[in-house]
């Protein structure tokens, strides 16, 4: 079949969504919540990066073979990440930044 | 049989059946290629994730120095630059070659726009002796900003160690830096794409180019959404 055209009103609406959200992360910043900065930081973040992966990127009308790439990318970049923390943090080489 | 297909189907390569099925395989290969960026700046993201555990107040300190407002402004800029992007392939998908051309073109003035103010910062960072280097004409150079105020946090401030503080800047360096080259290649891809689009190369059936060059603006946009927040943010309750 042919390719899956999202329409104009979803690219608005998400990008919409993007600015929000970056007026919303530096507006929290601001505010002193110790360690739950950065968590909230990253959470506004990897929602972003979501819905541009999804919508300007076309990934969720893509092919099951597109998101196993797409999926596989990440959990890679997954492991890479938490297992070097695991590693530096049971010698502890690391303290969390507040 | 695939003589046919070639008649009929504009820019389809004789090694797929169909025009459908090249598009897929050009898809998948995008994004094997993606795979590659992330695995890329991942490494630079895992080293800042190593070294801002391990010396959290310097780079608290040093991101507190950055120039917020502009780093926002990028932000916003990049963020547009992806709407016309992905405005640019709906307009190729609908085969409006006009609006196709404008839209990489807004695409391509907002990328600019985005590299301009980089310079500028690049340039306040000069100026600061920010730039991590040690030559005998040009030297890394630290002096706390302490308000006035005092009290215990901001006697912390003096006290930091400023090879740590360089370790932020070039972190901040290093990957703002591949970051704008990308946005560099990119404007280069862009430029292609506008000439093809002059010469009509693109139709309803057959704008892989497009597409393609627009999963690579959004993913360098993706990149540029976690550098915000981790380079010019941490430091921003710190006031």
């Amino acid at each position: 079949m042919g390719e899956h055209i999202v329409s104009r009103k979803i690219y608005f609406a998400i990008f919409a969504a993007l600015v929000v959200l970056t007026v919303v992360t530096w507006s929290v910043a601001k505010i002193d919540l110790g360690r739950m900065n950065a968590v909230v930081a990253l959470t506004i973040a990897v929602i972003k990066a979501t819905l541009v992966v999804l919508y300007f990127m076309h990934i969720r009308y893509s092919s099951r073979l597109t998101w196993v790439f797409v999926g596989a990318g990440f959990f890679w970049l997954a492991i890479m990440i938490a297992l070097t923390l695991g590693d530096y943090m049971t010698r502890g080489w690391l303290t969390i930044a507040q | 049989m695939a003589n046919t297909h070639v008649a009929t189907s504009v820019g389809l390569a004789h090694h797929f059946d169909d025009i459908e099925q090249q598009r897929e395989a050009g898809t998948l290969g995008m994004w094997a290629f993606l795979v590659t960026e992330v695995m890329f700046f991942g490494g630079l993201f895992l080293a800042y994730i190593l070294y801002r555990s391990r010396y959290p107040v310097e780079f608290a300190v040093a991101s507190n120095s950055l120039n917020v407002t502009m780093g926002f402004i990028n932000t916003l800029v990049l963020i547009c630059s992806s709407l016309t992007m992905a405005l640019g392939v709906y307009f190729s998908q609908v085969g409006n070659r006009s609006l196709l051309i404008l839209f990489l073109i807004l695409t391509m003035i907002l990328g600019l726009t985005f590299l301009v103010i980089k310079g500028v910062e690049y340039n306040e960072k000069y100026v600061e002796h920010h730039i991590p280097v040690r030559f005998q004409t040009y030297q890394f150079k630290w002096e706390p900003r302490v308000s006035e105020a005092g009290g215990a946090r901001e006697e912390s401030w003096r006290a930091v160690d400023t090879g740590h503080v360089e370790m932020f800047f070039w972190l901040y360096f290093a990957m703002t830096g591949v970051h704008a080259l990308h946005m560099i290649i990119g404007l280069g891809i862009l430029t292609t794409l506008v000439l093809m689009a002059r010469r009509g190369r693109f139709t309803p059936q057959y704008h892989s180019p497009v597409e393609l060059s627009g999963l690579y603006w959004h993913f360098v946009d993706i990149v540029w959404i976690f550098l915000f927040p981790l380079l010019y943010l941490i430091g921003a309750h710190l006031h």
